[in-house]
């Protein structure tokens, strides 16, 4: 028994040396070693032997099945070094083909610009207050100071319903007076909002003009709020929307519902103001019209003029957009051209 | 409105360069568009300011100058050349070769005294190119003309960039130029600049040249020089020869007649038209000539009435001017051919045989100045269409001899009137848009003397002795008493009352301190200025914008910070546009007006369609034939962009927030906001790993994950259901309606094939679209603001599956309800992993496979434990629902 141990130990040990895949090596593990392995059912046949020969068998049978171990160790640690080797040796891919592509989605470069817009303004106190797309003339137009067949009026092309005395509106400033009624308090609390919303001009659609655009405007109201506030603010607007070293300019202009009113130009985006086709070549760039709002105006809004004072201000977020992205036709916003708003 | 340098300089001197002049202009509320040069260069703009570069001819100062012409000598060899001798103010005359017509008359005619002044081009200098159409140059050189060596020229205008005419070489008179000597540099004789300066509706105080110059002299401190206004009348008084009789002083409240007679019909003076010209007016005859350089000057437009016709048509009495409102079913023919139905605030010009001129705006046919030769309608801004032109034409010949006798009308209007009759009788002319913006009764007189003077000067015509003056509603004088602390006040910084007294008078307002008051009195030449607290904002404006709006100081807000206050909508609805970018979704903002033929697709042919019918809000005056009415669905447009999208992009997964309009019974409609979803095409995007296989499309079940998903991310607080529902727009039996807490939300489902074809989005029937609609206000009415977090297991999980065998009908909603009920507190989670039907599945079941998670929060679960709790949901499911376990 003992002769046919050693030669299992002899075979066992040949093969070993043959053996060069993990597979195979686990193979001759089950069947030298394993419950069933050949060194196993020796070992546990050492019982059946006469009594003066078991101790010399055990332990001989327990060395060889040691021994049997440790090469097994020996040679798989082996097997496993050849096989990373070959692994880290033929395992290249090409790097440069394009990873799986992950589907994002996204938000409409109107909706990005508005929420700039609002993230700035709401750190300076100004709420967004929003009001109705289809307004009447009334609010549109005759309490913010432009009367009826008033030569202003030509300001803005606007589109009429068949509901006589509604209209949509042509700028978001009806909001003004809708927001001093809301929140004045009959003219006793100061307000700052900002009034975001969608309005509406009879114009010919181009690469320049849209029948159907965003507007936001700023309305604030209290008992000092100056020009130099006004000027200030937008400033400061001005610079966090388009960088800190932009410089502001204020110029006359006019809007019925403010008085002063002015334009404000910033700094071009696109040649930081040495002169570009954006600019036409000034080196500025129409932001927002601005102004103190009108006694006429804050008296139809609740509030004494003598007493209390505002300013407000209106800016185009499209307009925003194509300034600072370089967008050459408005039309892109409302088309809807995945092509174009998967760029945002 | 075009300003030219040189005419401004009439009345302001101007001490600083165009440039800088046009940024103070623009700064004050003046917006200089842009300059056009003539000869002279472009300077430097102000620090800090850029300027279009521009690309006009600049004369050299050498080689084009002022030449005098004093023998023209006939071209040995060609009858259509002469030879011009000209003083260049050299030591020689120059002998220079042309063939400019308007030197023929003198071709050896011998010395001409006075010269032909003329502008000369010596070798060198760069000119535009008379044969040229396209705007190029070129450099004279010298070159010999039929035979005689030439080389320098006698220039056309358009050889200068004066305009496009080049009849002939352009000749000065020399009773205007004869005083710069031969050789002055041309930029000194005929170098300009023009600004173009656009005005807003309440600056018509200073839509004419004074008015800029006014401007002017208050921003550069320099002193206004107002054109005189003496009238040489040495005719017979007009006293007797016309009346007025204005019946609508509201609409009319001053009306002012002149006569001249025996005026001779012809040209204007070479000044003139070239202002006319430079200031974008074409030159007519002396007589319209005059008018329309006065409207620019002061910007009182002015009417010359024939006054011969007149007086036939008064029957050789005194004429009768009348300004009346219309009879009912008047009818008035315009000069540009125009037959007006008239409305009954129209206020007329008449006489007693009926109608002249819609007041303030245009002049009748009948009663023009008559001149044979030339139309004066661009001269009036008037654009005549075709059939006009024609009416016209067909006039033309059987007008009347050349007007002898000019009666001149300057009035004042109503501007409110005049714009609003503008627009209902759709005209326009120069004199309109300046009424419609309003000109102070005041400048009737002005305009009236400062005219009939220059019709005298350069007709030769007599000016009758006097004039008419009926002014039956003055302008009431505006006082505004001005508190210099409400500068303050309004401004934020202070500006000294000295400084404040320095710019009103500037401007011409009357201004009498009282201590820490200003009393300040209008000046009759704007109307721009309220009274009262309004006047005192207009002033501060006035104020303001000469000191210099980039003098005003940056401050930061002190006034008290407003009550700061939820804004819920407007935070649920960024929540909900985040989450679905999130999912992967791209947002889409649409045109919100449409059609309802567009929205009537949603519906197919035939079938009653389920969306709520309301009215539309229906444009009066819609610009395109498919934007007509506000839209009642997001689904319409979206279905649009997909379609349009489809074209290049497979796979689209959209949505949109925004409102639609329903009219109920109130004037303004209601706008609830809505969400709207749509996709299509494959549900992953393509690979190369993949190659070219067939990929899943998306179908219902993607777009309830990603409904389902948002309800998660929103953490909607009510009861969520999802009921099977028939909607016209959706496949009958792939659609369902999205509920909170019973409440509907909106639907949502597969688009019926047919409503997606009609769209263009295909009838495929393995191309499905998916879309829902949903009040978006309704979806977040109900959130869980604060919501307790459970704290992650730390006892392991037990994992069972189950499958249970239930009849085709079962809603697979009620199975896992009933799963989850009998699972009690140790089962933690139930989801659904398949679905099957088919062998061994009797026919009529359906086999749903669930992987359960069984966990306790304290302990290990035991086996048995498990085995119970499974026992008890086949059970349940068994008895609720007549399941079996799946062998």
């Amino acid at each position: 028994m003992l002769e046919q141990l050693e030669s299992t130990y002899t075979q066992a040990l040949a093969e070993l040396e043959t053996i060069t895949h993990s597979d195979a090596l686990h193979d001759w593990e089950r069947r030298y070693l394993g419950k069933k392995g050949a060194v196993t059912l020796a070992l546990r046949a050492t019982g059946q032997l006469p009594k003066d020969e078991r101790a010399a068998f055990g332990k001989r049978a327990n060395e060889i099945k040691n021994a049997l171990a440790d090469a097994f160790t020996g040679r798989e640690e082996m097997i496993r070094q050849h096989e990373l080797a070959q692994s880290l040796e033929e395992g290249e891919i090409d790097v440069t083909l394009p990873g799986r592509r992950v589907p994002t989605g996204g938000l409409h470069p109107a909706t990005q610009t508005l929420r700039r817009i609002y993230a700035i303004w709401a750190e300076m106190g100004f709420q967004v207050y929003r009001s109705r797309d289809v307004e009447d003339d009334d609010t549109n137009f005759t309490l913010l100071n432009i009367p009826p067949h008033h030569p202003a009026r030509d300001m803005w092309d606007t589109f009429h319903t068949t509901t006589p005395g509604v209209i949509l509106r042509t700028h978001t400033s009806p909001g003004q007076i809708r927001a001093m009624h809301d929140y004045g308090e009959n003219g006793t609390a100061p307000i700052r909002v900002i009034l975001p919303g969608m309005c509406y001009r009879y114009e010919q659609l181009s690469a320049r003009s849209e029948i159907q655009f965003n507007q936001v405007e700023g309305l604030a109201v209290g008992r000092h709020i100056h020009m130099t506030d006004l000027k200030g603010t937008i400033a400061e607007f001005a610079r966090r929307m388009f960088g800190a070293e932009k410089r502001v300019r204020f110029r006359g202009s006019y809007f019925p519902f403010t008085e002063p009113s002015i334009e404000v130009d910033v700094e071009c985006m696109i040649c930081g103001g040495d002169g570009c086709p954006v600019c036409k070549y000034t080196g500025w760039v129409e932001i927002a019209g601005a102004g103190m709002v009108h006694p006429v105006v804050l008296q139809n809004g609740g509030y004494d003029p003598t007493e209390w004072s505002g300013f407000a201000f209106g800016m185009g977020p499209e307009r925003m957009a194509m300034n600072v992205n370089g967008i050459k036709d408005i039309r892109y916003f409302w088309q809807n051209d995945l092509r174009f708003l998967e760029q945002f | 409105m075009k300003v030219p340098i040189s005419w401004l300089k009439d009345y302001v001197d101007i001490d600083i360069s165009i440039e800088e002049l046009a940024e103070r202009l623009t700064l004050a509320g003046l917006e200089v568009t842009g300059v056009e040069y003539f000869g002279i260069p472009q300077g430097e703009p102000p620090e800090g300011i850029n300027l279009p570069p521009s690309d006009h001819l600049v004369w050299d100062r050498d080689k084009i100058v002022l030449g005098a012409i004093r023998e023209v000598k006939a071209h040995p060899n060609a009858d259509r050349l002469v030879l011009a001798m000209v003083d260049y103010g050299g030591d020689a005359l120059e002998q220079c070769v042309t063939g400019a017509p308007n030197l023929f008359a003198y071709k050896d005619q011998g010395p001409i005294d006075p010269p032909l002044l003329s502008p000369f081009a010596h070798e060198g200098a760069e000119v535009y190119d008379g044969h040229a159409s396209d705007g190029s140059r070129m450099i004279l050189k010298e070159r010999a003309l039929r035979g005689i060596p030439n080389r320098s020229m006698v220039c056309s205008e358009k050889e200068l960039g004066l305009s496009d005419e080049h009849e002939g070489i352009l000749l000065l008179p020399w009773d205007e130029f004869g005083h710069f000597p031969p050789g002055t540099p041309f930029q000194d004789v005929l170098g300009d600049a023009v600004l173009d300066i656009d005005m807003l509706p309440n600056i018509a105080r200073a839509y004419n040249i004074v008015g800029v110059a006014r401007e002017v002299a208050a921003l550069t401190g320099q002193r206004l020089r107002l054109p005189p206004l003496d009238v040489v009348a040495e005719g017979a008084p007009i006293a007797g020869e016309v009346s007025l009789d204005i019946r609508e002083p509201e609409l009319n409240p001053r009306f002012t007649l002149a006569l001249i007679r025996d005026i001779e019909l012809k040209p204007s003076p070479g000044w003139m038209q070239r202002r006319l010209r430079l200031a974008g007016m074409r030159p007519i005859n002396n007589i319209v000539d005059a008018t329309n350089y006065v409207m620019l000057e002061l910007g009182q437009p002015l009417h010359a009435f024939d006054f011969d016709t007149l007086k036939e048509r008064a029957g050789g009495q005194p004429p009768v001017i009348i300004t009346r409102l219309p009879e009912p079913g008047e009818h008035l023919i315009t000069l540009d051919g125009e037959d007006h139905a008239l409305d009954e605030y129209n206020i007329l010009v008449a006489d007693t045989a009926g109608s002249l001129s819609i007041g303030g705006i245009m002049g009748g046919l009948e009663s023009e100045v008559n001149d044979p030769s030339v139309d004066m309608l661009d001269a009036m801004g008037v654009e005549l269409d075709e059939d006009a032109e024609r009416l016209l034409h067909g006039k033309a010949s059987a007008r009347r001899p050349a007007t002898r006798n000019v009666l001149l009308e300057a009035a004042a209007w109503n501007f409110i009137n005049i714009r609003r009759t503008m627009q209902s009788q759709k005209m326009s002319s120069e004199a309109g848009l300046r009424f419609s913006r309003g000109v102070h009764p005041a400048m009737a007189l002005r305009g009236l003397l400062r005219c009939i003077e220059l019709m005298r000067q350069t007709s030769g015509g007599v000016v009758a002795a006097g004039h008419i003056d009926e002014y039956p509603l003055p302008a009431p004088e505006v006082q505004v008493d001005l508190p210099v602390s409400e500068v303050d006040r309004l401004l934020g910084f202070h500006i000294p009352q000295d400084e404040i007294v320095r710019i009103l008078r500037a401007l011409e307002f009357d201004v009498v301190e009282e201590g820490d008051h200003v009393r300040v009195t209008v000046p009759d030449h704007r109307l721009d200025i309220g009274t009262g607290i309004t006047g005192q904002a207009d002033l501060v404006e006035e104020i303001a914008r000469i000191y210099g709006y980039d003098r005003i100081p940056d401050t930061v807000i002190g006034d008290t910070l407003p009550r700061q206050r939820a804004n819920t909508a407007l935070e649920r609805e960024e929540m909900v546009r985040d989450a679905l970018a999130r999912t992967g979704l791209r947002e889409i903002v649409a045109y919100r007006l449409t059609t309802p033929e567009r929205e009537a697709m949603l519906t197919p042919p035939g079938q009653p369609s389920s969306w709520p019918q309301s009215g539309y809000v229906t444009l009066a005056n819609p610009i395109s034939a498919d934007k007509t009415v506000m839209r009642h669905t997001l689904l319409a447009g979206m279905l649009d962009i997909a379609a349009a999208n489809a074209r290049h992009t497979d796979r689209q997964l959209l949505f949109e927030i925004g409102s639609v309009y329903w009219q109920t019974g109130q004037a303004l409609p209601e706008e609830p906001v809505h969400l709207g979803i749509l996709m299509t095409g494959p549900r992953e995007v393509p690979q190369w790993q993949d190659g070219r296989r067939a990929r899943a499309r998306m179908d219902f079940f993607d777009l309830k994950g990603v409904i389902e998903a948002l309800l998660r991310e929103l953490r909607v607080a009510g009861a969520v259901t999802f009921a099977p529902v028939e909607h016209s727009s959706f496949h009958p039996g792939r659609t369902a309606e999205l509920r909170i807490d019973g409440r509907a939300v909106g639907v949502f489902g597969e688009v019926h094939p047919l409503v997606r074809d009609a769209f263009g989005l295909g009838l495929d029937l393995e191309r499905p679209v998916v879309a829902a609609e949903f009040d978006l206000g309704a979806l977040v009415a109900d959130l869980t603001v604060l919501r307790d977090i459970e704290p992650v297991p730390t006892q392991p999980a037990v994992y069972q599956d189950i499958a249970l065998v239930v009849d085709e009908s079962v809603p697979a909603a009620d199975v896992l309800a009933a799963i989850l009920a009998a699972g009690g507190d140790l089962l933690e989670d139930a989801r659904l992993f398949d679905v099957y039907r088919g062998d061994p599945i009797p026919a009529g079941k359906k086999s749903l496979a669930y992987a359960l998670t069984y966990r306790a929060p304290d302990r290990t679960l035991e086996d048995k434990e498990v085995a119970k709790v499974h026992a008890r949901i086949v059970k349940a499911a068994s008895r609720r629902l007549g399941a079996t376990l799946r062998a």
